[in-house]
């Protein structure tokens, strides 16, 4: 059933007659167009809008087209500003690509979407960029307001409560990592051990010989 | 003022109640007909006011979430967001009963102290006791894919089994009679949304060595293979109670499930869990020998609740990748059909009843068509027989891995009665439960008894006798004692502090000494903790004696917001990597988790606990 006919049966409902709510019952129990979406498809509608974004290096692009689809990444939100969490993630992160090496931007890409994107122009982004001294490969990403909040929901890093929620200071640190074309997607804590989060995000290329077998054993 | 403020609370609760209710009916695609039928619409097409009705507890039989829990709306907005299900007519099919597993006669290869890694085992230890504690019996299991009905209003769903089955198959086992099970990852390349085609498999929580365990990260890959020997000991066997070990850690309901780390949560949501059934001299499963309790299988009947949620478009199983606190469904399913029927006879029942998760607490009723409770009895916390029966009339608390082995007697009813096993603790997110207990008949119903009129001889042990099962076992003079905070911050899960990760360990118990754990829950939210290997004695609770049910041994430790439990263990005879974690599958996959190693030396990291009062 698609949204305009959700908002039609609401229509409906509000006032008496319901023929549109009879008239869309008829037929299949469920819904044709979505039955025949594929899952991949479902999870692109779900939880990855294609919102414009626009890089620190100033470059616009499509959050689905040009930085998920049939790619392993690795997200986080920040901000420029933030003297919490974000210094120690930010730097855990930059271990993390140290280790991961020329794969970074290569077939690993490393996103950190700004929480206050009317804060954190392009150029605020490129200048946190230089004085953490990041390599290529690691994009961090700014746009409209509304849309960075509902980006930020559907990838889920919101807090279940509100007022959590509206503490930025607050924010979820946690680094969601996935293989967007195997639809693999999960999510560890941004603080944790640098080689661990490594691992993980080696878990999304199906390639690796030991992506699917613990090897490190101590 | 007071008025004032209390009337637009009330106005402002209507509205919000209103909202709700538009949402519940859309989802619940009701008609016009169909609407009047519920009477939730009059002849002149006007809503009418529904209080305390939920149209799609109406409709799907599935209970109201409580007056007080704002369920959102799936409307892709992402971030918590859960899908209202599809509408399903309750009680339309019988509780399927998993299968028992039927050993092979032979393993090829055979089995090897080693790992065989040549011809594709993915185990990276040796087996601690293969040679002295041989396998009698051998048991081949594929973990693939396959279409299973869950309700027959719904299409049927992909989902990953254990040999083609949701719950997998149950391994009736016996104390002395050790098993190998040769466990095979066959999954399918595509995971239709959700899932890893990697696994671990956990047995919750047998006396096993490490590396037959499950261990979170010993999971392996689609193509591979890994030997778990399951020793079926009793705990104490090669240390304080040679040879036999000590009867009074028998163990009789145990489960299996995936522990992959970070995807356990979606591969156990997509299917992945069975039961694994321990009997022995006194718990024989024949109701004329032993502790007579009803006779396995006629009688004692293994029940997984799951609550799930399903795409209102098209009917399938749909599992929230956003959600970080908790996934609560809108559909109960039993042994993996929605809200089956199950008919008994006029007499004693002994019922498994397991919480497979994802993340919501129960407590369970059993409520009569009058509306009143069927009170029954707990014999047995998380697989292990209380010393002796509780009965309850207010019902039964059951959180994410917990067993609760219950005696209900059916004997009292007339043929044809129905009682419906409820939930009606209320939850409203993954945080936790409410305080609410919601008033009989607008629970979740889970399950509808229905009695039927056969003669039945009924020769199991009546509880109100008061029957002794096994003592709690003789306490040791501990070596340590550690204190745990469980915490939240900045959204990541932290134990004292600190964060996952698989190849530290975080300390080391000495094998064969006693250690007593303080565990401490953090600000608003609720734990259902689980200790691999040993079962625990729970000395206090918030510096109370625990209550009687919790009085035995568990495996798994209800912190609610700043609960403060002290636990005893014993660990005993092998050694190796165990985590501890949360099992609300959902904090467990976001790293609410730490490793522990026993070993010989043992250290004592993690006693610091003077910060910790």
């Amino acid at each position: 059933m698609s949204k305009i006919n959700r908002r039609k049966m609401l229509a409906g409902l509000a006032v008496a007659p319901l023929a549109t709510v009879v008239t869309s019952r008829a037929g299949s129990l469920f819904d044709r167009s979505w039955a025949t979406k594929s899952s991949r498809e479902k999870l692109q509608a779900r939880y990855f809008p294609n919102f414009e974004l626009t890089t620190h290096e100033g470059k616009k692009v499509h959050f689905y087209d040009d930085l998920i689809k049939d790619k392993i990444v690795v997200i986080n939100f920040m901000y420029a500003q933030c003297e919490g969490i974000c210094v120690p993630v930010t730097q855990n992160l930059k271990r993390v690509q140290n280790l991961l090496g020329k794969r970074v931007g290569r077939d690993i890409f490393m996103y950190s979407i700004t929480l206050k994107p009317d804060e954190d122009t392009p150029e605020k982004l490129k200048h946190y960029v230089q004085m953490h001294k990041l390599k290529p490969g690691w994009t961090f990403l700014t746009g409209k307001s509304d849309e960075i909040a509902l980006l930020r929901k559907k990838l889920g890093f919101s807090d279940a409560k509100a007022k959590l929620d509206k503490d930025v200071t607050n924010h979820i640190g946690m680094i969601r990592y996935g293989n967007e074309a195997h639809q693999w997607w999960a999510m560890c804590p941004g603080q944790a051990n640098p080689p661990w989060i490594v691992e993980s995000i080696l878990w999304m290329d199906p390639k690796a010989d030991d992506v699917h077998s613990h090897k490190r054993q101590s | 003022m007071a008025n004032i403020s209390k009337r637009n609370r009330r106005r402002e609760r209507e509205i919000r109640n209103a909202a709700k209710n538009r949402r519940e009916i859309i989802a619940a695609r009701l008609n016009r007909r169909d609407m009047i039928k519920a009477g939730l619409l009059t002849g002149a097409g006007y809503l009418i006011q529904k209080n305390g009705l939920s149209a799609r507890a109406q409709f799907s039989g599935g209970g109201s979430f409580g007056s007080d829990c704002d369920r959102r709306w799936w409307d892709g907005s992402g971030g918590n967001g859960t899908p209202v299900s599809p509408p399903t007519t309750p009680f339309v099919e019988p509780l399927p009963i998993p299968p028992i597993a039927q050993s092979v006669a032979s393993l090829s290869p055979a089995p090897t102290v080693n790992p065989n890694t040549a011809a594709g085992e993915a185990r990276t230890r040796p087996h601690q006791a293969l040679t002295t504690l041989p396998p009698q019996k051998f048991y081949e299991v594929h973990e693939r894919e396959a279409l299973i009905s869950m309700h027959p209003e719904l299409p049927l769903q992909r989902l990953w089994t254990f040999n083609g089955t949701v719950p997998g198959q149950t391994y009736v086992a016996r104390y002395g009679e050790p098993i190998l099970v040769r466990n095979f990852n066959d999954l399918p390349a595509n995971n239709g949304g959700f899932g890893l085609q990697s696994v671990s498999t956990h047995l919750h929580n047998g006396h096993t060595p490490s590396e037959s365990d499950g261990f979170p990260c010993d999971f392996f890959g689609v193509g591979k293979w890994y030997d778990q020997h399951y020793p079926n000991v009793l705990a104490g066997f090669a240390s304080s109670h040679p040879p036999n070990g000590d009867i009074n850690e028998s163990m009789s309901t145990l489960w299996y499930h995936d522990h992959r780390v970070d995807f356990t949560s979606q591969n156990v949501y997509k299917g992945l869990a069975g039961f694994y059934l321990l009997f022995n001299q006194f718990d024989t499963g024949d109701e004329t020998t032993g502790f007579r309790l009803p006779s396995f299988p006629q009688f004692d009947i293994p029940m997984m609740f799951n609550d799930k949620n399903f795409d209102p478009d098209d009917g399938l199983l749909a599992f929230d990748l956003a959600n970080r606190d908790g996934i609560l469904g809108d559909k109960f399913l039993v042994n993996g059909k929605i809200q089956p029927f199950f008919e008994v006879k006029r007499r004693r029942y002994r019922f498994r009843w397991l919480n497979g998760g994802p993340s919501r607490f129960y407590r369970m009723y059993l409520t009569k068509s009058d509306l009143t409770n069927h009170p029954f009895w707990i014999i047995s916390n998380d697989g292990n027989l209380l010393k002796n029966p509780v009965q309850t009339t207010s019902g039964l608390m059951i959180a994410v891995a917990e067993r609760m082995d219950v005696i209900v007697d059916f004997s009292s009813f007339a043929a044809g009665s129905i009682i419906h096993l409820e939930n009606r603790l209320e939850q409203c997110d993954g945080a936790g439960p409410t305080t609410n207990i919601l008033p009989a008949g607008q629970g979740n119903k889970v399950l509808q008894f229905r009695v039927v009129s056969d003669p039945v001889t009924d020769n199991s042990v009546n509880p109100a006798t008061n029957p002794t099962f096994y003592q709690v076992p003789t306490r040791v003079t501990e070596r340590i004692q550690r204190c745990f905070k469980f915490d939240r911050n900045n959204g990541q899960w932290v134990i004292n502090d600190k964060l996952f990760d698989c190849n530290e360990v975080r300390f080391r118990v000495k094998r064969n000494t006693a250690e007593i754990w303080n565990l401490e829950g953090g600000f608003d939210w609720s734990h259902p903790i689980h200790i691999h290997f040993e079962e625990h004695q729970v000395l206090s609770r918030n510096r109370n004696t625990p209550t009687l049910i919790e009085r035995g041994r568990k495996d798994v430790i209800r912190l609610g917001e700043n609960d403060d439990v002290s636990i005893y263990f014993r660990f005993r005879d092998f050694t190796g990597r165990y985590p501890m974690h949360c099992h609300n599958i959902i904090h467990e996959d976001h790293a609410m988790m730490l490793r522990f190693d026993i070993d010989d030396v043992g250290n004592n990291n993690e006693s610091n606990c003077d910060s910790h009062r």
